[in-house]
C-alpha cells in the first residue's frame, strides 16, 4: 500500500523540473518538504495524473498509474494548492457534484457528507455558497470533498497556505487523526517546517531531486542536527534563509 | 465501473450545469432578451421591407417574424453552446477543471455528459422563447413543439461540441471573447437565419456560396422543417455528420496527451 515512483523525471521544455525521483511512501503521514520551485507541485501533478511523464513510473497501491488510472483515481483524494471549488454553488452542491464524478449516488454521498462535515465542524454551512465562506472553511470543504469517496491515498498540496494559525492547526490535526484512524497513505506537501513532527516520514526535495527520505527524527540523527530547520537548511543549502 | 455509476455521474454533471445556469440570472435574462429583441424590434421593422414568398416547408406566404423564428432559436442554442464552453475555460483558469480530470470515469464520457447538459439547457431556453413568441402572432402547432425537441437537441450537441473544441484551444478567457466574435456572428449572419438563401443568391453569389457551406445554415433548416413536423433529410445528414466530426475532435483535443503537447 502506498506510493512508489521509479526514476521519475519531468522537464518543462529544457528546464528539468524533476530528475530521477525515487520515492517509496507507505501508509501513514508523509511530508514532502521543499522550497518554492523545488518540484513539489510538479511531482504532485504527476502523481495525480494531471501531467504525464515520459520517463519513469508511478505505482499507487501497486497499480501502475499509466495503465490503471481509473482504478487509482477511485482510491485517491486530492486537495490542490489552488482552490478548485465552484464559488457559485453551495457546499452541498459542490460535494454532491464531486461524489457524482466518482459515480456515488446522492443518497450515499449525503450520508458520507453528513459524517465528514460534522467532523470538520461544517454542518451548519452545508447550504452556504462557497463564495460566502472564509479561506479556512473553504479549505475544510476541499478536504471534505477529497474524503467523500473514502480514498486510500490522500494527497494535499500546501493545504494550509494562506490560513491563520487556528485553521492550520485544525486542518493538520484533522488529517493526522484521520491517518491514525484509517489505514491510508497521506502525502502532505508543504514548505512550512513547523508542520513536520518527529514521527513523520519526511521527504526533502530541492531542485527536482530527492535530498533525503526517512523518519524525520532519524534524518536529524543521521545528519547530526537538532531540528527540522537545521536539517532543511543543511540539505537544501539554503544559506540565504540561514 | 457499473452502469449505475455512469448514470449518477451524468446526472451530477447535468445538475451542476443547471444549478450554475440558474445562479447566473443575467445569463438567463440575456438568453431570452436577445432573441426577443430581434423578434420584436428587428423583425417588426423588416416585416414591411422583406416579403418572404412561398417556400418549403411553409405552405403559404408567411410573415418575416415567422421566418426568423428557427434562426433565432438556433441563435439561442449557439449562444448557450458557446457560453457553456466559456465556462470550461473559466473552470480551467480557476482550477475546477482538475476536479473533472480526477474522475475515475473516462474523459470522453464526462465530456458527453457536459454536452448533454448543454443541450438540455438549450432546449429549455428555446421552449421558453417559443412560448414568448406566441405573443407576437407566431403560431406553432403542438406537433411542431414535439418534433422541434430532437432537432434542437442535436443542434445543441453540435454547437456545444464546437464550443468545447474552441475552449480546448484557448488558454485565456480574454482570447475566448475574440473568438466569440469571429465564430458566433459570422456563423449566424452567413446563414439562412435572417434571409432565405435565394435572397442571398440574388444579392451576391459568393455570399450565397459561403452560406451554403456554413453548417449553421443546415441547423436552421433542420429546425425550420422540424417546427412544421417535417424532416429535412439533407439538413439532418449534414448536421449529424458535423456533430460527429466536431464531437470527436473536441474529445481528442481534451485528451491529456494532446493538452500537454500544447
Amino acid at each position: 500500500m502506498g506510493i512508489v515512483t521509479n526514476n521519475l523525471s519531468f522537464a518543462y521544455g529544457k528546464k528539468q523540473a524533476l530528475n530521477k525521483v525515487n520515492l517509496s511512501l507507505s501508509t501513514g503521514f508523509n511530508v514532502l518538504l521543499g522550497p518554492n520551485g523545488a518540484g513539489k507541485s510538479t511531482l504532485f501533478s504527476l502523481l495525480t495524473g494531471l501531467t504525464q511523464s515520459a520517463q519513469g513510473t508511478i505505482h499507487i497501491n501497486k497499480d501502475d498509474l499509466s495503465s490503471n488510472k481509473s482504478k487509482i483515481m477511485s482510491q485517491m483524494g486530492v486537495v490542490f494548492q489552488q482552490s478548485t471549488l465552484d464559488l457559485d454553488l453551495s457546499v452541498k452542491q459542490n460535494l454532491l457534484y464531486y461524489a457524482s464524478l466518482h459515480g456515488i449516488s446522492p443518497k450515499k454521498a449525503l450520508i458520507n457528507i453528513d459524517t465528514i462535515l460534522a467532523q470538520l465542524s461544517l454542518t451548519e454551512r452545508l447550504h452556504d455558497k462557497i463564495r460566502t465562506l472564509n479561506g479556512g472553511h473553504r479549505r475544510r470543504v476541499e478536504i471534505a470533498r477529497a474524503l467523500i469517496h473514502q480514498p486510500k491515498v490522500l494527497l494535499l498540496d500546501e493545504a494550509t497556505v494562506g490560513l491563520d494559525v487556528d485553521s492550520r492547526l485544525l486542518i493538520i490535526s484533522y488529517v493526522r487523526n484521520l491517518c491514525a484512524q484509517r489505514d491510508i497513505c497521506v502525502l502532505w506537501t508543504t514548505h512550512l517546517m513547523d508542520e513536520v513532527e518527529p514521527s513523520d516520514q519526511l521527504i526533502i526535495i530541492n531542485k527536482g531531486e530527492i535530498q533525503a527520505q526517512d523518519q524525520s527524527s532519524k534524518l536529524c540523527e543521521q545528519h547530526k542536527v537538532d531540528d527540522i530547520y537545521q536539517l532543511y537548511f543543511a540539505l537544501t543549502h539554503n544559506t540565504e534563509a540561514v | 465501473m457499473t452502469l449505475n455509476q455512469y448514470y449518477y455521474c451524468c446526472l451530477g454533471i447535468v445538475k451542476r450545469e443547471i444549478f450554475r445556469f440558474f445562479q447566473q440570472r443575467s445569463r438567463l435574462f440575456s438568453a431570452l432578451v436577445r432573441p426577443l429583441l430581434w423578434l420584436i424590434v428587428f423583425a417588426a421593422g423588416f416585416r414591411a421591407a422583406l416579403g418572404v414568398s412561398i417556400m418549403e416547408p411553409y405552405g403559404t406566404y408567411i410573415t418575416y417574424q415567422e421566418y426568423i423564428i428557427p434562426g433565432l432559436c438556433c441563435m439561442i442554442v449557439l449562444f448557450n453552446g458557446m457560453q457553456s464552453s466559456l465556462s470550461m475555460v473559466y473552470d480551467r483558469e480557476m482550477g475546477s477543471m482538475k476536479v473533472l480530470l480526477m474522475s475515475p470515469l473516462s474523459m470522453p464520457f464526462l465530456l458527453c455528459c457536459k454536452l448533454i447538459a448543454i443541450a438540455l439547457l438549450s432546449l429549455m431556453q428555446v421552449y421558453v422563447f417559443l412560448l414568448c413568441a406566441q405573443f407576437v402572432d407566431v403560431d406553432i402547432s403542438f406537433l411542431g413543439y414535439l418534433t422541434a425537441a430532437p432537432a434542437v437537441f442535436i443542434i445543441a450537441f453540435f454547437l456545444g461540441a464546437l464550443g468545447l473544441l474552441l475552449s480546448s484551444l484557448i488558454k485565456q478567457l480574454e482570447n475566448f471573447a475574440g473568438v466569440m466574435n469571429f465564430v458566433i456572428f459570422p456563423m449566424f449572419f452567413l446563414s439562412s437565419a435572417l434571409y432565405p438563401l435565394w435572397k442571398m443568391q440574388e444579392a451576391s453569389i459568393w455570399l450565397y456560396r459561403i452560406c451554403q457551406y456554413n453548417p449553421f445554415t443546415y441547423c436552421v433548416e433542420l429546425l425550420r422543417f422540424a417546427l412544421f413536423g417535417q424532416l429535412n433529410s439533407t439538413a439532418f445528414s449534414v448536421v449529424l455528420s458535423v456533430t460527429v466530426i466536431t464531437a470527436v475532435l473536441a474529445l481528442i483535443s481534451f485528451s491529456p496527451k494532446f493538452s500537454q503537447k500544447r
